[in-house]
């Protein structure tokens, strides 16, 4: 405990250093948030919420542009070892961009939509974050929930589907419930991957799990020591022996160096073990408190 | 001029149902966009959509239940309004999805089409409650010296009942209960507010046919 104390003393004490070092070179009031950019040396972040202590959404290393800064971030790119050629991808919530202009560098050939509900968003990406449309690229400024039901009533897929969406505090509780989950499905294939970045902390950790598994059955829950994200990886078929991701990643790790992506590391930290309680309520559109079970 | 009213009742019973009436708005207003986002999200539109629709509907019920509080005032049709909007409630517990699912695919702007949902979903109930408290006044109120102060308590009690809608709803129902389970208690409140109300004017009918204190003929 101690130790887990000073860790705790020591990273506040390096995130107020950083605060006061940090230079704010853009600030601006969305409809959904504040906005603000702030600069120490080479790494740029983008911040919402800055008053209410939020932590970054993101950020890059000016001069060096691939590289990706959060652990989350490289943590999203796990997904390649169930499928490792995604042909048509969907990142539901921009932020910095970061996720899909890795995905744009490395598959330029494949068709990205992006979903962003907050068109300031999308404006400061490309203006401080070096995010910028492609042919194959595109951003569609809306909510992810009416996106992907749109696109399951129209027959679309994708292969690879990143839920990234956060707002305010955390996910939109509408993009946390079984019926959303089952909207995701049905755009998904077999081969389709599902991506979720979530929190490892707090009592939503329990029923987001829950509902997972009882939509997905079994996933790989990725978690690092280092981050407190936890990412949910799913698919509708069933997953991959251990030995399977162990040869992807040997096989397609250095491709992933340049953005800092330690692939190879990955697979023995992709667990199906469950580590929560499997009592708690799965969230429905009928039951969806979010942000309420957060703070117990 | 006379203010007697047909059918005298409480003002303490006239007074407690619309703060029972402010809640159930409330309440409903803020599950509104728990129905609505997983058809049309979770942007500010949306919000914006429920409570124009709202806040219209609540116009509209003012201007007919004041309308009709000059038409021979009762209980009995003070009574049927909570019983109606009770009624007409039913339709966002029962179908809801049957009737947002074509504005969906009808309509592509989430802005416009969470509007025509609600307006198909709560336009009806909440106009009925609208006039709730126009009336409530009409039945309060036994001279004019002291309207305003009537309309004053009234104003004050209702919109207290809607506080309690708001912070309940937001704070602790949506934690325990389901959308639907607090869609079926605030139908209950409504129905079983309007039958208390029509009891309590027929027993104090039948007991006496000496108008009660509060309604004694002054003009």
């Amino acid at each position: 405990m101690p130790k887990v104390a000073r860790l705790c003393l020591f990273l506040c004490c390096w995130l107020g250093l950083s605060a006061v070092q940090a230079e704010t070179i853009h600030e601006e009031r969305s409809k959904y948030r504040d906005i603000t950019v702030t600069q120490v040396g080479d790494r740029r972040c983008l911040l919402f919420n800055v008053h209410r202590g939020d932590r970054n959404q993101t950020c890059v290393m000016v001069n060096e542009r691939e590289r990706l800064v959060f652990d989350y971030t490289r943590m999203s790119f796990a997904g390649l070892l169930l499928n490792p050629d995604p042909q048509r991808i969907l990142v539901i919530g921009l932020g910095g961009g970061s996720i899909p202009m890795t995905f744009s560098d490395l598959y330029p050939q494949a068709e990205i939509d992006i979903v962003e509900i907050d068109e300031a968003v999308v404006r400061v990406a490309e203006e401080f974050f070096f995010f910028a449309e492609t042919p194959n690229m595109e951003v569609f400024v809306d909510d992810g929930r009416p996106f992907i039901k749109r696109a399951g009533i129209r027959g679309e897929t994708y292969d690879y589907i990143v839920l990234d969406a956060f707002s305010g505090d955390y996910i939109p509780e509408h993009m946390l419930t079984r019926e959303f989950l089952e909207e995701v499905q049905a755009i998904m294939t077999n081969d389709s991957v599902l991506v979720a970045n979530t929190f490892s902390t707090s009592r939503l950790y329990d029923h987001e799990s829950v509902t997972y598994q009882r939509v997905f059955g079994d996933f790989f829950n990725f978690k690092l020591p280092s981050s407190g994200n936890r990412i949910i990886i799913a698919q509708l078929q069933s997953l991959p022996p251990r030995g399977e991701l162990v040869s992807r990643a040997r096989e397609f790790g250095d491709r992933l160096k340049k953005y800092d992506i330690p692939l190879v590391d990955y697979p023995r930290r992709l667990s199906t073990r469950v580590d929560w309680d499997m009592s708690r309520r799965e969230l429905t559109d009928q039951y969806s408190p979010g942000n309420l079970l957060r703070g117990n | 001029m006379s203010f007697q009213t047909k059918r005298p009742i409480p003002r303490s019973i006239v007074a407690s149902m619309t703060f029972a009436s402010g809640f159930c708005i409330m309440t409903i207003e803020m599950l509104g966009a728990r129905i609505l986002s997983p058809y049309f999200g979770g942007s500010l539109s949306v919000w914006g959509s429920i409570i124009t629709i709202f806040m219209l509907a609540l116009a509209l019920g003012y201007l007919f239940g004041g309308r009709l509080s000059t038409r021979n005032p009762n209980p009995i049709t003070f009574a049927l309004f909570f019983i109606v909007a009770g009624l007409f409630s039913l339709p966002v517990i029962l179908f809801a999805d049957a009737i947002m699912r074509p504005i969906f695919m009808a309509i592509e702007d989430p802005r416009y089409g969470s509007l025509f949902a609600a307006i198909f979903l709560f336009f009806i109930p909440t106009s009925i409650l609208g006039m709730i408290s126009p009336y409530a006044v009409r039945l309060m109120v036994s001279n004019h010296e002291h309207s305003g102060h009537m309309a004053g308590l009234l104003y004050f009690i209702s919109t207290l009942g809607s506080a309690a809608g708001t912070l309940g709803t937001s704070f602790y129902f949506v934690l325990w209960f389901e959308v639907n389970q607090i869609l079926w208690a605030t139908t209950a409140i409504l129905v079983l507010s309007g039958c208390f109300i029509l009891l309590t004017s027929y027993v104090l009918e039948s007991k006496s046919f000496k108008p009660a204190a509060g309604q004694v003929k002054r003009a």
